[in-house]
């Protein structure tokens, strides 16, 4: 993990109608750095994703993805200007994205889902694409169901072949979007245990938002509490679970952690 | 005249309507996915295009269309020097294939516009071009949704064939009116003319269901 900041948001805001989402939140990431959002729904959590994934633009501040602007370009005279489809394009292939419902394509088997990035974007030879992809199924424990379609699948098997497709496209960044609140309680470990793999093995840089606090605590460098758009208090698992120095972080944390 | 006598003139008749359908269905259907798509483009004079289009083949009479091809085309080709006379069977197929292609256009449109958001989601995270999105996310999902109102179109469009019998085409309507003028007898012509229509109908009821699971194979409960 090195010290410069792979994600910085500089007072973003971010505005749904008259909802203010985000209020000029101030949030960094280290390169390598695990790190758990956590929080109320409605905080503005999947919101921080949604904008690194450039699936919500921003209405205030800046946010920056490997020492660039994300949503802003500089202009001939150095000023910032809202970023084209190019430069969001370029920017997009540091990041990848797991999404809380999966969002597999379902006309496609789980190795096509896996190689059409890599063949349509990427430029990848069909050979080249396979290869990768069995490796991935390999990685994420479901090589016996290459050719099975998604809705074939069970839902944490389908969160697998997720994480291998946004793995498919060699992201520097992986953000993963509540990634087992849809799944069935005894379906959740699963998924889990290839995050927790995937923490442990790679130099990714990973944003995890989830409900999953033993889960965060394992597997974090450091855990974010979110709250009315802005991070309350955040800290190394450890001290942010036991000992919290926000009274509406322990209410938080009372009321999920007593369910 | 035994009613017998009278299959073959009405089989030759049955081969111009089925030609003309199958034309019109495959020429309209690719007008429909041109202006489906078109309408939902973000280059305004594309969509402005396809919604002309669209509403103007929808908004007035299949049968006006036809004769305006066939008589009023050739007239108004003239006064500006232009040989715009069409054979009987370009001008039916162009005008049945332009209305099709208005109605399915809609179809079309609609059926891309019910592919989930979350699928678009997918796909730009996963940085595909809008282009690619289209082709390779959206219409793959979306072309299994438009079958069933399709094969109604299929199905409109067959019987609405019989018009182009007025522009001196010897389809199955046409036939069916000559034997009746010759021999009086409207009642064993016309029925079996209508069984014909109701029979290739039938055929093409089943030949969209076989399309419609060709096309959403994969999808839950289609083997």
């Amino acid at each position: 993990m090195s010290d410069e900041p792979i994600i910085k948001f500089d007072k973003v805001v971010k505005r749904f109608g008259d909802l203010t989402v985000l209020n000029e939140l101030d949030f960094e990431v280290k390169k390598g750095e695990k790190v758990s959002i956590i929080g109320p729904s409605g905080s503005g959590k999947s919101t921080v994703l949604r904008i690194l994934m450039t699936l919500e633009d921003i209405n205030g501040g800046v946010v920056t993805v490997g020492g660039e602007p994300l949503w802003h370009e500089k202009a001939p005279d150095g000023s910032l200007v809202p970023a084209s489809e190019t430069h969001l394009r370029k920017m997009r292939t540091q990041l990848g994205m797991v999404f809380q419902q999966f969002n597999l394509f379902p006309h496609m088997t789980v190795l096509r889902n896996i190689t059409e990035a890599p063949v349509q974007v990427l430029g990848l030879t069909k050979q080249e694409a396979k290869q990768r992809g069995e490796e991935l199924l390999e990685l994420v424990g479901l090589a016996d169901q290459a050719q099975k379609y998604p809705h074939q699948l069970s839902g944490g098997q389908q969160q697998r072949v997720g994480i291998a497709r946004a793995l498919a496209m060699r992201p520097n960044i992986l953000l993963f979007d509540e990634p087992t609140s849809a799944l069935d309680p005894e379906l959740v470990g699963e998924v889990l245990n290839v995050i927790g793999k995937l923490a442990e093995e790679h130099d990714l840089t990973m944003l995890l938002v989830t409900h999953e606090m033993r889960f965060a605590r394992e597997v974090s460098d450091r855990v974010c509490f979110f709250d009315q758009g802005r991070i309350r208090e955040e800290g190394a698992p450890e001290d942010l679970f036991t000992d919290p120095n926000e009274e509406r972080t322990r209410e938080f944390l009372q009321a999920v952690l007593d369910n | 005249m035994d009613w017998t006598q009278y299959l073959t003139p009405l089989t030759l008749g049955a081969w111009v309507t089925i030609e003309l359908t199958i034309y019109s269905t495959v020429f309209g259907a690719l007008l429909a996915f041109a202006a489906g798509i078109g309408k939902l483009a973000h280059n305004p004079l594309i969509r402005a295009i396809s919604i002309g289009y669209i509403e103007i083949f929808r908004g007035t009479s299949l049968l006006v269309q036809l004769f305006w091809l066939y008589f009023a085309l050739p007239v108004a080709g003239q006064a500006i020097g232009i040989d715009l006379r069409l054979p009987p069977v370009a001008a039916g197929v162009l005008a049945l294939s332009l209305n099709i292609g208005a109605y399915g256009a809609e179809v079309v449109r609609g059926a891309i516009q019910s592919v989930s958001k979350d699928q678009y989601e997918a796909a730009r995270a996963l940085n595909f071009t809008p282009r690619k999105t289209l082709w390779r996310v959206a219409l793959p999902q979306a072309i299994p949704e438009m079958m069933p109102p399709f094969g109604n179109l299929a199905i409109q469009n067959l019987k609405d064939t019989a018009l182009v019998s007025l522009i001196s085409l010897s389809d199955l309507a046409f036939r069916a009116e000559q034997l009746r003028n010759f021999t009086q007898d409207s009642t064993t012509i016309y029925t079996l003319a209508l069984l014909m229509y109701f029979g290739l109908a039938l055929v093409l009821t089943a030949m969209m269901k076989l399309l419609e699971r060709f096309v959403g194979r994969w999808r839950a409960g289609a083997r």
